[in-house]
C-alpha cells in the first residue's frame, strides 16, 4: 500500500473531474492493501451531505450514493416500498461492512476473481494484455454468461442484482454536468476491455440511485447460493419480483447475480411470463430463456443447471415472501 | 528469465503527517499519523489499544470490530484520518453484561476473536434488528471464530438479549 | 471440594473479554522496528537479481534483508531441526537464491513503521530463472514411495505389518466395499496472525514474544540457529490466538525477527499477513484407497487401507492416515500402506487431528457403505465388530468405553428414529439423513518437568513452560494442582508460556493435559515429602508420618489428629518458600502391556435441499470416552470446536491449488471458507464415564483431536442416507449434490 495525500471534499465542485474518491473504503482500502489499486490523492467524499439522504422524489425514491448499505436496507421507505432491495442488501457482506459501505461504492466494487486478486497472476482486468488465468485455471466461481476470451470474472454485488430487477437509474455528476444512466447500462460486459467495469467516466461521481414507482411489495424474493450460510460471495443469486392478479402474472422481473460481469436480466423471459400462471413449468421455461447462451468452464458448468433451479425456487418463494430466511438461504 | 511485470509499481507518494484527534472510549487522543494508517493500526500501534485485534486486515474476519458513533464497523478498512470527530468505542471501553455471559458460556477458547465478537454483539443489540436465534446468527456472521466456539457465543448473546427483552 | 471434575470457567476469561490479554504482537516498546516479508511469486527456480534499491530509498526503511546480505547462521541441517521436524533438511529462510515453493520468503523489509515496511515490501522487484514444477498430487501418484524414518517416526510409527492374507480373505469375503477418497490442502488459519516481537536488551540477550505451541522448542531453535547461549534466549507466549498445529514448529517470522534484531541491535516485530499464513505448513493433499471385506453376518475379515500424501522436496512429513482401521475393528487379514509423493510445495505440518481425520473419513465411510450392502444398521455393524483389544498392537486397551459412546450417543440422538433406506426421510424441500461414525485418537503422554512451591502467604505456585493455545491449560492445571493440596482455586498460581520455566514439550497431539498434569502430580508428591520433612523437625506429631498417610485440606497438612498449616510450614522453613522441580513421565513398563486411545462416536442429522443441493448439519452429537474429565466445561468446548471443524472439513474448507501456477489461489478468509455462526446449529457433547487406572496418575487422556475424527465421516454418511449419493471427496460442496 502506498502512501497518499488525503483531502476532504466539502462540496461537489471539490470532487468532479478528480479521482480517487473514498467513502466507506471497504473495497478501495482492501485493494490498496493488496497493491491492486493506488492513489496519489485520496479524496474523502463523506462530508458531501447532499448525498446521504434517502428521500421521496415525484416518481419514486432517491437513494443517496453516500447512504450506507445498512441505512438503506433498514430505511422504512425502502423496507416498505422496495423490500426486495432490503433483502438483497442484507444478503451481502457482514453487518459491520454494511454499516460502512455506501450505495455508490457498492455499485463500483470490483470482482473477487482469484486471479485478479493475485498481484502476480496474469489477468487482463488487472494488467490488460497479460492474459486470463481463470479460463484454464480454477473457475468454479466465474461467469457463465456474457464472458469473453479476455475475461470470465463475475461482478459480486448483491444490492445491484435487486437494483437491476427494479429498473433503477444511476445519477452521476461530472465535469460535463449531470447525467442519468439506466441500471442495465451502468455495468458492462468484459469484451476486449475487461479492465473497465462500468460506464462511469473518469472524474464522475455517483450522486444517487433512483428507484422508479413500481415497487413489488407483495411478491418478491432474493435467494443467494454460496458455500456457507452467510458472509460469502454468491455462486448464484436471484432477485425475483412479481406483480400478480390472482395466480396470473401481470409483470415479472428476474435478475441473476454471480453469473456474469454485470447483473443478468433477460427481458424476453419476463415478457414470456406476462399473462402466464404462477406455476413451476412457466418459471422453468423462463429460466431456460434466461440461461440461453450460457457457457460453462471446467469447474463451473454446474452453474447453468443450478441457476435454472434457483430461478424456479426463487420465483416460487416470491409467491410467499414469508418463506425467505436470514442470509437469503433457500426456503425450508 | 522471468522478470516480474504483472505487478504494478506505484509512485512513492509521501503524504504528510497529520495531527488528528480521535475520541476513543470517551477520551480525546491526539496522534500524528500519515494518511495511510488504518484506524486499526492507529489503535494498536500508535495508541497501544491492543484489545482490538488484527486477524486479516481485509474485512474478512471481524476481529477488528469497534463501535463508531454507536455502530459496529471493522477498523481495518477505514483510515484513522477519516475518523476525526467520530466517537470510537473499543473493547477497552466496553462494560456490558455480554462480557460475563461470554465467560459463563465459555464462548471463547484462544480469545483472539473475542473482543471483535463482543463489540459486534453490543452493536447488534443496539441495532435491535435481529429477533430470532437464526437472525442473531446471521447478523453475527461477520465475526469468524476458528476455535469453533460459535454455539457458545450465540448462547451467550441470546442469554443477554433475552434479559434485555424482559 | 475437589476441583477436578468441576465446570470451572476459564481463569483468564476476564482478560480475554476486556481486551487485556496480550498476544505476541502486542508488546509495544519504544523504538520498535517493524519487518514485512516479501514472498516469491514463482514456484521453483532461482533468484537472478533482487532489486531492493527503491525500498531502501523509501523514508522510514532501515534495512532490506535478502539471501545476499543475510547475517551468518548455523551450518548444519540438524541445527535447524526442531522437536517436530520431519526427516530431511528443514527450510532455511533467506538461505540462498534457490526457490523451492511459491510464497517462499525471499526478503524482509525492516522500517520504523509498519506502514513503511509494508510499502517497502511492495517495491521489491525480482528477476527469476524459473524451472518446471509439479504441485498436483493426482498427477504423480505413480511416484509414491515409502517415507524416510527419523525422530518424528517415534510419535508416528508406520502402519503395522500385514497380517494374515488380505487378498485371499478379500476375494473370499461375502460382502465387500471399496472406494477412493480425495482430500485437498487445508491451512490452519488461526485467527491471530503469526507474529514475533523480539526485544534486544543491548548485550545480545533476547526476550522473544512468539506465537508458538512450544516456548522451549523455539528457544532451542533460536539458540541453535543463531549460535546463542540458551540462557540468553527467552521465549514468552502467555496468550496464543489459536494455532491448531501451525505453531508446533518455529515459523519463519521467528527466524526473521530474531535475525533482524541481532543484526540491527534493535527491537523488531515481524507479523505475517493473512496471505502469508498460506505460505508455511499445511494439511497435505491425500488420496486414499480402501477395500474392506466382511462375512454375511457383518464380521470384518479383511482390511486394506492405502494412503498417498504429498510432502515437500526437502522433508518427509508423514502423518498416520492408514494405521487406524485394525485399532478399531479386529480383522484377521490386514494390509496397510502409507506413501509419499514429494512435490514443489512447502512441507506439510500437523494440523488438528493430523492423519486421523483424513484416515477415519475413508474407514468410516467404507464401513457405512458396507452396512448398506449388508443391510445391517451402521451402528449395529460397529457393535458386531466391537473389541476392547487392539489387533494392530496385539494388546488390550487400558480402557475403552466406546460401546457406551455408541449406545448412550444413539439413545440421546434418537438414532432409532432413522429409517434404513436412503432417501426415505423428508421435510419440505429437504431430504433428511442420519449418519454416524467412530472416532479414535492416541492417548499419548510425554515427559515434562514442573515446579511446585509453597510461599509464605500459603499459596501454591506451579510452573511449566507449556503454552495455553486456548484449550484451557491454565484452568485445568490449576485444578489439578489445587486438588493435590486440597486448596481452593484462588490459592493456586499456575505460571506458564515461558521458556525459563521447567521443560514442557510442544503443545499438541492431545497429550498436554496428561503430560503436564502428571508432572504436576510428581512435583506435588515431592513437595509433600519436603513439607513432611519440615513438619518432622518442627512438629513432633508428624514424627512417624509417611508421605502417603498425609491429608492436605484447606491449607492444612493433616496426619491422624495432628495438623499444621502450610503457612506454619513455610515459617518453620525460615520463611523461605518450600520448592521442588520434578520430572513427570509415563510408566513405560506398566504401559507396555496396553494400547492407549481416546474414543468417540458421532451422530449427525443433515438436511439436503433436493433441488439446490445445499447441505445443512441441523444437529449433531459426539459422545466421547476420554478417561477422567478434569473440566467438563472447557473439555466440552474443545469437542464442540472439533465438531465445528468437522463441519468445516466435510462441507467448506479447502485451499485451492492452481497447478498451472503452482500456487494456492484463495489465500484469504473471504474465500478460504470456515463456518460462520449461521452454519452452526444444534451441537451436543456427551462424556461417557471411563475409569482408567493404568494410563497415568490422573486417569486422563485428551480431547483436543477426538472431536474432529468421527464427525466428518458421520456428515458424509448422513448425506448418503439423505440422498443416496456417496461423495468421497472433501469438502462436499452443494454443486456435487444437484444431480439427485
Amino acid at each position: 500500500m502506498n502512501n497518499f495525500s488525503y483531502q476532504r471534499a466539502a462540496t461537489l465542485s471539490d470532487v468532479v473531474g478528480k479521482s480517487t474518491f473514498v467513502a466507506g473504503g471497504t473495497n478501495l482500502l482492501d485493494l490498496m492493501k493488496y497493491n491492486l489499486s493506488n492513489a496519489d490523492t485520496l479524496i474523502d467524499v463523506n462530508a458531501l451531505t447532499d448525498f446521504h439522504a434517502i428521500e421521496e422524489v415525484p416518481d419514486g425514491l432517491r437513494l443517496g450514493s453516500l447512504a450506507t448499505n445498512a441505512d438503506t436496507a433498514y430505511d422504512s421507505l425502502v423496507e416498505n416500498r422496495y423490500p426486495l432491495l432490503s433483502k438483497a442488501i442484507l444478503a451481502g457482506a457482514s453487518a459491520q461492512i454494511r454499516n460502512m459501505a455506501t450505495n455508490g461504492g457498492n455499485l463500483l466494487q470490483r470482482t473477487r476473481c482469484y486471479y485478479f486478486y493475485d498481484a502476480h497472476a496474469p489477468c487482463n482486468k488487472r494488467v490488460p494484455g497479460s492474459g486470463c488465468s481463470a479460463i484454464k485455471g480454477y473457475n468454479r466461481n466465474m461467469a457463465i454468461l456474457g464472458t469473453s476470451d479476455q475475461c470470465i470474472a463475475v461482478y459480486p454485488s448483491d444490492m445491484s442484482v435487486a437494483l437491476s430487477a427494479l429498473d433503477a437509474v444511476v445519477n452521476v455528476s461530472g465535469l460535463n454536468g449531470e447525467r442519468s444512466i439506466a441500471f442495465e447500462d451502468f455495468h458492462r460486459l468484459p469484451g476486449d476491455t475487461p479492465e473497465i467495469d462500468n460506464n462511469l467516466q473518469p472524474g464522475e461521481l455517483i450522486t444517487s440511485i433512483d428507484l422508479p414507482e413500481k415497487t413489488f411489495t407483495k411478491n418478491y424474493s432474493y435467494l443467494k447460493l454460496r458455500d456457507r450460510s452467510s458472509y460469502a460471495f454468491a455462486l448464484i443469486s436471484v432477485a425475483s419480483a412479481l406483480e400478480l392478479e390472482g395466480d396470473t402474472i401481470q409483470e415479472a422481473r428476474i435478475a441473476l447475480g454471480g453469473v456474469a460481469h454485470k447483473p443478468w436480466r433477460v427481458k424476453e423471459a419476463e415478457q414470456y411470463l406476462t399473462g402466464k400462471k404462477t406455476d413451476r413449468q412457466n418459471f422453468a421455461a423462463a429460466a431456460d430463456i434466461i440461461l440461453q447462451g450460457a457457457v460453462g468452464f471446467e469447474h463451473n458448468a454446474f452453474k447453468i443447471e443450478l441457476a435454472k433451479r434457483a430461478i424456479i425456487r426463487n420465483c416460487i418463494m416470491a409467491l410467499d415472501p414469508s418463506t425467505q430466511l436470514p442470509g437469503a438461504q433457500p426456503s425450508a | 528469465m522471468h522478470t516480474e511485470t504483472l505487478t504494478q509499481t506505484y509512485p512513492v507518494t509521501t503524504g504528510t503527517l497529520r495531527e488528528i484527534t480521535l475520541r476513543i472510549n470517551g477520551e480525546e487522543r491526539r496522534l500524528s499519523v500519515l494518511p495511510y494508517v488504518s484506524l486499526l493500526d492507529a489503535l494498536r500501534e500508535y495508541l497501544d489499544l491492543t484489545g482490538t485485534k488484527k486477524g486479516c486486515d481485509h474485512g474478512q474476519c471481524g476481529a477488528c470490530t469497534v463501535l463508531c458513533d454507536g455502530k459496529r464497523i471493522i477498523s481495518c478498512l477505514t483510515l484513522a484520518v477519516m475518523k476525526e470527530g467520530a466517537e470510537i468505542t473499543t473493547i477497552e471501553g466496553i462494560d456490558h453484561p455480554i462480557q460475563q455471559a461470554f465467560i459463563d458460556h465459555d464462548a471463547f477458547q484462544c480469545g483472539y476473536c473475542t473482543p471483535g465478537q463482543i463489540c459486534s454483539a453490543v452493536g447488534m443489540l443496539q441495532e435491535g434488528k435481529a429477533k430470532s436465534r437464526d437472525e442473531v446468527k446471521d447478523q453475527m456472521s461477520g465475526n469468524l471464530c476458528r476455535c469453533g466456539a460459535n454455539q457458545q457465543i450465540i448462547d451467550a448473546i441470546m442469554d443477554v438479549k433475552g434479559g434485555e427483552n424482559e | 471440594m475437589a476441583q477436578i471434575g468441576q465446570p470451572i470457567s476459564r481463569l483468564e476469561g476476564k482478560l480475554k473479554v476486556t481486551g487485556a490479554a496480550k498476544y505476541s504482537g502486542e508488546y509495544n516498546v519504544p523504538d520498535l522496528l517493524y519487518g514485512y516479508v516479501v514472498n516469491s511469486s514463482v514456484t521453483k527456480g532461482k533468484i537472478v537479481t533482487i532489486h531492493t534499491g527503491d525500498a531502501e530509498a523509501l523514508t522510514g526503511v532501515v534495512k532490506v534483508f535478502t539471501h545476499l546480505n543475510r547475517p551468518g547462521t548455523a551450518w548444519f541441517d540438524m541445527q535447524y531441526s526442531d522437536m517436530d521436524a520431519p526427516p530431511g533438511a528443514p527450510f532455511r529462510p533467506l538461505h540462498n537464491e534457490e526457490i523451492k515453493f511459491n510464497g517462499q520468503p525471499i526478503a524482509l523489509v525492516v522500517a520504523e513503521t509498519f506502514e513503511a515496511a509494508r510499502q517497502g515490501a511492495s517495491m521489491i522487484r525480482v528477476d527469476y530463472q524459473e524451472s518446471a514444477f509439479e504441485t498436483d498430487l493426482k498427477k504423480h501418484l505413480d511416484a509414491a514411495r515409502e517415507p524416510k524414518k527419523g525422530m518424528a517416526t517415534m510419535l508416528k510409527p508406520p502402519p503395522p505389518k500385514p497380517t494374515g492374507d488380505f487378498e485371499k480373505a478379500y476375494a473370499e469375503a461375502a460382502f465387500k466395499a471399496s472406494a477412493e477418497f480425495t482430500h485437498g490442502t487445508e491451512h490452519h488459519n488461526p485467527m491471530e496472525l503469526f507474529t514475533t516481537t523480539t526485544l534486544y536488551d543491548g548485550k545480545g540477550k533476547l526476550t522473544i514474544y512468539d506465537k508458538t505451541q512450544g516456548t522451549i522448542n523455539c528457544q532451542l531453535y533460536v539458540g541453535n540457529v543463531f549460535g546463542l547461549h540458551f540462557k540468553n534466549v527467552r521465549v514468552v507466549s502467555p496468550f496464543v490466538g489459536g494455532a491448531f498445529g501451525s505453531g508446533l514448529r518455529p515459523q519463519y517470522q521467528l527466524f526473521l525477527s530474531v535475525m533482524a534484531a541481532l543484526d540491527l541491535k534493535r527491537h523488531v516485530r515481524v507479523t505475517l499477513d493473512r496471505s502469508q499464513m498460506f505460505t508455511f505448513g499445511h494439511r497435505p493433499q491425500t488420496v486414499q484407497y480402501t477395500r474392506f471385506g466382511a462375512t454375511a453376518g457383518g464380521k470384518i475379515t479383511a482390511l486394506n487401507h492405502r494412503s498417498v500424501a504429498e510432502t515437500s522436496q526437502f522433508e518427509d512429513y508423514t502423518e498416520n492416515v492408514a494405521n487406524w482401521s485394525p485399532m478399531i475393528y479386529p480383522a484377521g487379514n490386514t494390509l496397510l500402506e502409507q506413501k509419499l509423493v514429494p512435490l514443489d510445495v512447502n512441507s506439510p505440518t500437523d494440523m488438528r487431528a493430523p492423519g486421523g481425520c483424513t484416515g477415519l473419513h475413508a474407514i468410516e465411510a467404507t464401513m457405512d457403505e458396507l452396512s448398506y450392502k449388508l443391510k445391517i444398521d451402521p451402528l449395529e455393524l460397529r457393535l458386531i465388530n466391537y473389541s476392547t483389544f487392539n489387533t494392530a498392537e496385539n494388546k488390550p486397551y487400558s480402557s475403552k468405553q466406546l460401546k457406551e459412546c455408541y449406545l448412550q450417543g444413539a439413545e440421546q440422538f434418537g438414532w432409532s428414529k432413522r429409517s434404513a433406506e436412503p432417501r426415505s426421510m423428508r421435510k419440505g424441500h429437504k431430504l433428511v439423513g442420519y449418519g454416524m461414525a467412530t472416532g479414535i485418537w492416541d492417548a499419548m503422554q510425554l515427559p515434562a518437568r514442573a515446579e511446585a512451591k509453597i510461599t509464605k502467604d500459603g499459596k501454591l505456585h506451579v510452573k511449566s513452560a507449556v503454552t495455553d493455545i486456548g484449550v484451557g491449560t491454565l484452568t485445568v492445571m490449576t485444578q489439578i494442582a489445587a486438588d493435590e493440596f486440597g486448596l481452593p482455586m484462588e490459592d493456586v498460581v499456575f505460571s506458564y508460556g515461558d521458556s525459563k520455566l521447567p521443560f514442557a514439550p510442544i503443545q499438541g497431539g492431545s497429550f498436554t493435559t496428561a503430560t503436564v498434569g502428571t508432572a504436576i502430580v510428581f512435583a506435588s508428591k515431592a513437595l509433600k515429602k519436603k513439607l513432611l520433612k519440615i513438619a518432622k523437625s518442627s512438629n513432633p506429631g508428624f514424627k512417624d508420618a509417611e508421605p502417603e498417610e498425609l491429608v492436605f485440606k484447606d491449607g492444612l497438612m493433616l496426619y491422624k489428629e495432628h495438623s499444621v498449616t502450610l503457612l506454619e510450614l513455610v515459617a518453620a522453613n525460615k520463611d523461605k518458600p518450600v520448592r521442588t522441580t520434578n520430572l513427570g513421565y509415563p510408566h513405560a513398563l506398566k504401559l507396555r502391556k496396553y494400547s492407549r486411545a481416546v474414543h468417540s462416536a458421532s451422530f449427525v442429522e443433515v438436511e439436503v435441499d433436493e433441488e439446490l443441493g445445499s447441505v445443512k448439519v441441523t444437529r449433531a452429537l459426539t459422545a466421547v470416552a476420554a478417561g477422567r474429565i478434569i473440566n467438563p466445561k472447557t473439555a466440552r468446548s474443545q469437542v464442540l470446536g472439533g465438531m465445528v471443524w468437522s463441519i468445516s472439513k466435510a462441507l467448506m474448507e479447502e485451499t485451492i491449488l492452481d497447478a498451472n501456477l503452482g500456487k494456492y489461489m484463495n489465500q484469504n478468509l473471504a474465500e478460504y471458507h470456515i463456518p460462520v455462526h449461521a452454519d452452526i446449529n444444534e451441537l451436543d457433547v456427551l462424556f461417557v464415564k471411563e475409569e482408567d487406572k493404568v494410563i497415568n496418575e490422573l486417569g486422563i487422556k485428551g480431547v483436543g483431536e477426538v472431536g474432529l475424527v468421527a464427525m466428518p465421516p458421520a456428515i458424509a454418511n448422513a448425506i448418503y442416507h439423505a440422498t443416496g449419493k456417496r461423495i468421497n471427496q472433501f469438502p462436499i460442496h452443494f454443486d456435487k449434490l444437484i444431480d439427485l
